[in-house]
């Protein structure tokens, strides 16, 4: 609970740091917001389960969990920003300000126990995001960028609140807690085809904010669009959050009626890991690329909220956390080399970009590789374990065939990650040394070392929560 | 406890060889490899064959799920970390004539390497065997990617895919089998021993081990990663992959997939054993036609392994037997061929069969190490590979004789385009290629010897290693018929 505060008066006091005429002030001071936020999330860790604004909000480890998964991800995308000093035109200070004001968004996302909560955090989210993603005013790509997602996603809230008002007409409450003991009590005896039709526009709501297919369509432009220090944040942030919502809803008020919603989660998996995985291989843009990777890791853990079984919930955490840890590598690289180069005036986001990176940037190459082999579930990383409590938690439940689509389309997935190693390190080509501020280094270094750590030893996280 | 000792030395002396920089990197490194085998020596003098797994160790790794860091070395394990440590400093040695760009990383990748190895070969939990499994293609695929000739890219890249969709069935199946432990769940090797499964989930876990293992070995219709990677690869990488990491596959059908499955075995090993002795036949008629010397030694590996699997589908203590040996023997044997080429190579500028010829005119020792390495390929008796093959051909003989007649052809083939390789670049006229064709240096010769010694040690009394492996083979068949 205490993040929401903290971050709601963060928020406001960034928007007014940005009249400071010192513009160098803001960024340590928003990653000090972050720090004490997240001091703040781990303050109540082991304290809940515990139950805030008249019970319409939860803390327990594992919204903590999750928080944390979110908070540091934005300290991380924070700290690699670079303040947004190199643009005359952009605006720091409600950058931030936007930043901090969609995490609250998002941990209350995490931590709903009411639909109403999960409907104001799915817009405080949005609303900052599609903000963000037109930041960058003078390029149409931006704008058309925040148009689509602003569009789509206005379509996909009106699913969502459609699907809550269907619910709330057969169960007559907004409360998880009400609706879960309907569902197994009352609705077991008559079902109601109301409380159906209404979970299935919900989920097709919530569907759409974590990029599953076939309700992906805005990803890729969105993403490419977007500056990528903000498609670092929507990849990361948004998706780990709308995967916390998604299990906190079904496995606590639906679990009840598994056997009708899991066919659904199941053929909707499948669908976006071949939609993801199969799209990642044709493009040119490792921005895009990335999009649909991104598609396809929706699909992976579509896997674990399919099976709902004992270690789904171990599987979500950790391999949301790998995800973000390793994206936030490869965005952060791409930030770099696409900075260096351009085409025609914009960025060079193409797998060209990264030709001979290798020889004069061996470190960037290293950070690079390792983040791309966690992506593409290559042992000794986080990735890897993340794919395996995965694929356990389909086994816990019986399905196998769903883990051997998964199995195939890891391979396609290899097909993509590995274009890039082959261009830094095999292919000529000539980026100059590029110079990295040391506070972004460390960043990099942190997530690799993370990423290695739970790569090598997975065991450390466990039962925590 | 040695054996994590097996494995962290290696790691050790890699980083070691990172940290040391480009200077002195090479020698680095070898002191690691000759340390490891000094180690693996050791091993050996303190092992008993009769006690099963031994110096084990086990750490908790995931705990609640029952997965643990666990390792031990029997009787078969033994052979493989010898064969391990034995290979890695000789080929870290060839190395040395070469000038490679950083050559730190291109040192410290071969030691990494030789974990993962180390690791495939002790691990006793199954996702343990995994991760070292799938860890090993790292290295070599960086190996060969960045310091491989001018079609790398490409090749090594299908090759990665390759092999790395085969272990991910694997994959399933090992989690479908550790769903299938009793209790809270185990991955341990010996708990998956026991399962009691229903033949159509044992003929399904049979074909995901097996393609995962065919790809690796790579076993016909597999192998169509192997030729070109094999040759585009630099010879280190090259001697890796054909002399040691081949042999993870064959380990794999040994340690998993015979005791795992047996029902499958039974219904499917006939066509394991067919596809393997097509490989035999179509691997060697190839062999017959290359120009290329690499291509062609990569060929006789392709065909060798499939004799090797033969065996270990035969199921018979002969066949399996036959296989632990051989598995040493063509390890020394291929290492030996691909230097004797690489050598060739980097005398003359070609690998091609045609452009050379005379070169024993000039190069007496060379010609001589290179005629017993040759043998040894072609089993002759009283050397190595004539241990091997006779006893793999009498288990598939017992198994299948028609099988059995076809498979020994290997045999005639073998000699067959092995006796043209060596005619075709030693005798006849000296070409201009081969003109100032030096012999060996001391380094050199310091590479073939310990080999030409192994051999005709395995060659003249192969029983030093028959009984490390027998009482772990006896266990393996036993768990099989029971």
């Amino acid at each position: 609970m205490y993040p929401i505060v903290l971050l709601s008066v963060f928020g406001i006091v960034a928007l007014f740091l940005g009249f400071s005429k010192s513009k160098n002030i803001l960024l340590p001071s928003t990653l000090l917001f972050l720090a004490i936020a997240l001091a703040g999330n781990f303050y109540e860790w082991n304290k809940g389960p515990l139950l805030y604004f008249y019970d319409m909000f939860r803390v327990d480890n594992l919204t903590l969990a999750f928080n944390g998964i979110v908070l540091i991800s934005a300290f991380m995308i924070v700290a690699i920003s670079g303040g947004f000093q190199d643009n005359a035109d952009s605006e720091p200070a409600e950058y931030y300000g936007l930043m901090l004001f969609s995490l609250v968004g998002a941990i209350m996302m995490i931590g709903f126990e009411h639909l109403i909560m999960l409907f104001l955090g799915v817009e405080i989210l949005s609303v900052a995001m599609y903000v963000l993603t037109g930041s960058n005013k003078r390029n149409l790509r931006s704008n058309e960028a925040a148009l689509k997602y602003f569009l789509m996603g206005a379509f996909a809230t009106g699913f969502m609140l459609f699907g809550m008002a269907l619910l709330y007409g057969a169960t007559g409450s907004f409360d998880l807690s009400h609706i879960q003991s309907f569902v197994t009590t009352t609705h077991a005896g008559a079902p109601s085809y109301i409380l159906y039709a209404g979970l299935l526009l919900l989920l097709i709501g919530m569907l759409f904010k974590v990029s599953a297919a076939p309700f992906h369509f805005w990803t890729p432009d969105v993403y490419e669009g977007a500056p990528t220090i903000f498609t670092t944040f929507m990849s990361t942030i948004v998706k780990t959050a709308g995967f916390a919502a998604i299990y906190r809803l079904l496995e606590h008020s639906f679990s009840g009626i598994y056997s009708f919603w899991w066919i659904v989660i199941a053929a909707i998996a499948v669908l976006t890991l071949l939609v993801g995985n199969i799209g990642a291989t044709s493009q040119n843009s490792f921005k895009r690329m990335l999009a649909y990777s991104g598609i396809s890791h929706a699909g992976y853990l579509l896997i674990a909220i399919t099976a709902m079984s004992k270690p789904s919930q171990n599987a979500i955490v950790f391999y949301s956390l790998a995800y973000s840890l390793s994206t936030i590598c490869a965005f952060g690289i791409l930030m770099l080399v696409s900075k260096e180069k351009t085409v025609e005036g914009q960025p060079d986001e193409r797998y060209e970009a990264f030709n001979g990176l290798a020889k004069n940037n061996p470190f960037l190459a290293f950070v690079l590789t390792v983040s791309m082999l966690s992506l593409a579930g290559i042992p000794l990383t986080a990735g890897f374990w993340g794919k395996f409590f995965i694929f356990t938690s389909a086994a816990d439940r019986g399905i196998i065939w769903i883990t051997v689509v998964a199995v195939l389309m890891s391979t396609v997935g290899i097909y993509y990650y590995f274009r890039v190693i082959i261009a830094s390190y095999l292919r000529e080509g000539n980026v100059d040394a590029i110079r990295v501020a040391p506070f972004y280094k460390v960043i990099l270094v942190l997530a690799t070392f993370l990423t290695l750590l739970f790569g090598l030893a997975p065991g450390i996280l466990e039962g925590i929560i | 406890m040695l054996t994590l000792l097996l494995i962290l030395l290696p790691i050790a002396a890699a980083v070691l060889t990172l940290a040391t920089g480009a200077r002195i990197a090479k020698q680095v490194a070898l002191i690691g490899g000759l340390a490891e085998l000094g180690l693996a020596v050791f091993t050996w003098s303190q092992f008993d064959p009769s006690a099963g797994s031994q110096f084990g160790f086990k750490y908790q790794w995931l705990a609640s799920a029952g997965i643990s860091f666990a390792g031990g070395i029997d009787g078969i394990s033994m052979v493989l970390v010898l064969l391990t440590a034995f290979l890695v400093p000789f080929i870290i040695l060839s190395a040395f004539g070469h000038d490679y760009k950083n050559s730190a990383t291109f040192y410290s990748l071969i030691l990494f390497m030789e974990a993962a190895l180390i690791g495939v070969f002790t691990a006793t939990d199954a996702f343990l065997f995994y991760l070292f499994f799938e860890a090993a293609l790292i290295p070599v695929y960086f190996l060969a990617a960045v310091w491989g000739g001018e079609n790398r890219a490409k090749v090594t890249f299908k090759f990665f895919i390759y092999t790395m969709f085969g272990s991910l069935f694997m994959l399933v199946a090992l989690v479908f089998l550790y769903y299938k432990t009793p209790g809270t769940h185990t991955s341990e090797l010996t708990a998956f021993y026991d399962l009691q499964l229903s033949a159509q989930s044992q003929g399904f876990i049979f074909w995901a081990f097996f393609i995962a293992f065919a790809i690796k070995m790579p076993l016909f219709p597999f192998h169509t990663w192997q030729p070109d990677t094999y040759t585009e690869s630099p010879t280190q990488a090259t001697m890796l992959l054909s002399g040691i990491m081949l042999k993870m596959g064959v380990y794999g059908l040994i340690r998993l997939l015979l005791p795992i499955v047996p029902l499958g075995v039974e219904t499917w090993g006939l066509l394991a054993v067919i596809l393997s002795v097509i490989g035999i036949i179509y691997g060697s008629i190839i062999a017959i036609q290359q120009r290329d010397m690499k291509r062609l030694v990569a060929y006789s590996s392709f065909a060798h392994v499939g004799l090797m699997s033969a065996g270990v589908f035969s199921s018979s203590a002969n066949g399996l037997q036959g296989a632990m040996v051989q598995m040493l023997a063509h390890g020394i044997n291929v290492v030996g061929m691909f230097y004797i080429v690489d050598l060739i190579y980097t005398r003359t500028k070609t690998r091609y069969l045609d452009q050379l010829g005379g070169i024993s005119q000039t190069s007496p020792k060379f010609s001589i190490y290179f005629m017993i390495l040759l043998l040894g390929s072609v089993a002759l008796p009283l050397t190595n590979g004539f241990v091997g093959e006779f006893l793999l051909l009498s288990g598939v003989f017992n198994y299948n004789a028609w099988l059995g007649a076809i498979a020994g052809v290997t045999i005639i083939l073998g000699s067959v385009y092995m006796l043209r390789l060596y005619q075709k670049s030693m005798f006849g006229p000296k070409s201009n290629w081969v003109e100032g064709f030096k012999d060996l240096s001391v380094t050199e010769s310091a590479v073939l010897i310990p080999l030409v010694i192994m051999v005709f040690w395995i060659g003249i009394y192969p029983n030093t290693f028959l009984k490390i492996s027998e009482p772990a083979v006896n266990q393996i068949l036993q768990i099989i018929t029971h």
